[in-house]
């Protein structure tokens, strides 16, 4: 059921599902195509989350109910049309050193670490949406054999670059915060640069794949992302920023 | 050398905020920006500058700063507090300059912004505005992603802000007398998107209640102390959008209302809105102050908008000039827009791991 919720005299959010589903994504993904093809005036910005689209406008030059109306259209025959996102090859190393949780993510499915890393890097993943912290992918669906829930106490600060699971969904914390997902590989890349626009790679409707590479790997890569020499493209290995002509 | 402003003391959380960063809350990135869009505009529109002009945006203490450039026009506005003139050529020594009133600094001279009272938040802005490099479109400082403002962060000692002007124009000074920081008497709320996630008993309590701004509070959100509001099915959802002023309500039933560096999307049910109008006076009150709610239809809220948005587009007419002689002595313009409140020293920020079904 589609419905409209209020969020005050500024945003609206069109509410297209209730759970983490790759149907109910792909709805909201077709829904923020189209209302981006429509070029409405006076809506500001458009954040697609699991479930819904929120969208942010400018009641100086549009009022909610003018919204709605003009929103009633795009919706009817909306289909769950897979979005062409980009894909996105990412570099993960699983090294006991950079993967705290590998081993005790292993225990408790009743896996290897190797078998964690092979399903963790078996699949291409969806970008559900990108929120909490910028640039903070939410991707799945995660193998079901590695589905656990969060763990029971936070970490204050998670480095960046860490790439974790919980539940259905794995994730790459894009600059360090406090985090209570399982860490269970570091990527060299960034996926969070301010120097760059947009600074976050990632966005909703993306595609992911993993990549294992090993550890003498992560850190030549991670000293060249740093250095601003290196930056992932999309559908393409790591690409030199500065690549002689 | 370049002008600038030297940070002698940083206060308690100083950093550099205009109206925003908009366009990339779909890459997880906050809006920021001013808690006070009319205090920021006030002393904007006294400093002669365009409305969105970044500038200091002071919480509760604020800073002390030497003049490094020929001279300066600084102007303070949207809280009160004793602004002093430290040092400098001994006749102005000691000054105190009211708020809501511009004042031209020379070289050497040293403007302490001392304890806000009666609003957790001012604005101390200059002529022709600070020189820091837009990021993302905005000069706004959002100090968890180290984004915008002064090296992405709130002020420290030592510091040098560069200015875009090496010298304050020559012209008389300017003043609003008729700035209306008065706080709303309810905050006016929007029900929704997740009032359904709440009894009926709660959505009663927060109408009806009386709440507390909490030492927690911080730019992120407001968190509220007060009744507990009943959840009707649990408080963990998944994750959708979240608008400026939401009032999301986690396990604890304690309200916490979402303010400039709000993340963009999370997973506890939100309740109500803030209405746009009155995001400016919420983003006034300090830890202690009352609050109450009041439910208002969409269409009540747009029309506060367009009053409000109005009245910020008026802000330049009413400035008015200073005459000459009650320039800077008038110690009894000082407090003339106290607003009721009590101010404390917190410097606590929001912990975003507490978001259930965000990390």
């Amino acid at each position: 059921m589609i419905r409209f919720l209020p969020c005050g005299d500024t945003a609206l959010t069109v509410e297209l599902g209730d759970k983490v589903d790759r149907r109910v994504s792909d709805l909201v993904l077709a829904l923020a195509g189209r209302v981006r093809a429509a070029s409405i005036a006076g809506i500001a910005e458009l954040v697609p989350t699991f479930r819904s689209l929120l969208i942010h406008y400018d009641p100086m030059t549009l009022c909610q109910a003018e919204l709605k109306e003009r929103l009633v259209p795009l919706l009817s025959g909306l289909t769950a049309a897979r979005s062409a996102g980009r894909l996105w090859r990412i570099p993960v190393c699983y090294h006991a050193s950079l993967a705290p949780d590998l081993a005790e993510v292993a225990v408790r499915t009743g896996l290897t670490p190797e078998r964690v890393v092979a399903f963790h890097s078996s699949v291409t993943y969806h970008v559900y949406m990108v929120g909490f912290l910028p640039g903070y992918p939410y991707l799945g669906d995660l193998p079901s054999e590695l589905a656990l829930p969060r763990r029971d106490t936070p970490r204050t600060a998670v480095p960046a670059g860490s790439v974790a699971i919980a539940t259905s969904l794995t994730a790459v914390y894009a600059l360090e915060s406090p985090g209570g997902w399982h860490l269970v590989g570091r990527t060299p890349v960034l996926l969070w640069d301010p120097r760059r626009d947009p600074p976050a790679i990632l966005a909703a409707g993306d595609q992911v794949r993993f990549q294992p590479i090993a550890l003498g790997d992560h850190e030549v890569v991670a000293a060249r992302s740093s250095a601003g020499e290196l930056r992932l493209e999309p559908e393409e290995r790591l690409a030199q920023a500065d690549a002689p002509e | 050398m370049k002008p600038a402003l030297r940070v002698l003391a940083p206060g308690l959380m100083t950093t550099l905020q205009d109206l925003g960063r908009r366009g990339y809350q779909h890459l997880g990135i906050p809006v920021s920006g001013a808690l006070d869009a009319v205090g920021l505009c006030a002393a904007n529109a006294l400093a002669g500058n365009a409305p969105g002009t970044g500038a200091l945006e002071v919480a509760y203490h604020g800073p002390t700063l030497a003049v490094e450039a020929d001279s300066v026009r600084i102007a303070f506005a949207g809280g009160a507090g004793a602004v002093e003139i430290l040092s400098g050529d001994g006749a102005r020594r000691g000054t105190r300059v009211p708020p809501g009133q511009s004042v031209r600094l020379s070289r050497g001279e040293v403007l302490r912004v001392g304890a806000l009272t009666g609003s957790a938040v001012a604005y101390l802005a200059v002529e022709g505005g600070f020189d820091a490099p837009p990021v993302l479109g905005s000069q706004s400082t959002y100090a968890r992603a180290g984004l915008g403002g002064f090296q992405g962060r709130r002020l420290r000692a030592n510091d040098l802000l560069p200015l875009k002007l090496a010298q304050a124009a020559a012209r008389e000074e300017s003043m609003l007398p008729a700035l209306d920081l008065a706080p709303p008497r309810r905050v006016r709320v929007v029900l929704g998107p997740q009032d359904d996630a709440f009894t009926d008993q709660g959505k009663r309590t927060l109408l009806e209640g009386n709440f507390t701004v909490a030492a927690a509070s911080d730019r992120m959100g407001m968190r509220l102390e007060g009744p507990t509001l009943e959840h009707s099915n649990g408080y963990n959802i998944v994750s959708d959008g979240i608008a400026p002023g939401s009032i999301q309500v986690p396990g604890s039933g304690l309200p916490i209302i979402l303010l400039a560096d709000r993340q963009t999307t999370g997973g506890y049910p939100k309740i109500a809105t803030v209405i746009s109008a009155d995001l400016p006076a919420l983003g006034r009150l300090a830890p202690g102050a009352r609050l109450a709610f009041e439910a208002v239809s969409i269409p009540e809220a747009e029309a506060a908008h367009r009053r409000q948005a109005a009245r910020l587009a008026a802000l330049p007419n009413q400035v008015v000039a200073v005459r000459g002689a009650t320039a800077i002595d008038a110690a009894a313009l000082l407090g003339s827009n106290l607003v009721s409140g009590v101010v404390s020293a917190h410097d606590q920020t929001y912990d975003p791991h507490c978001e259930p079904s965000s990390n």
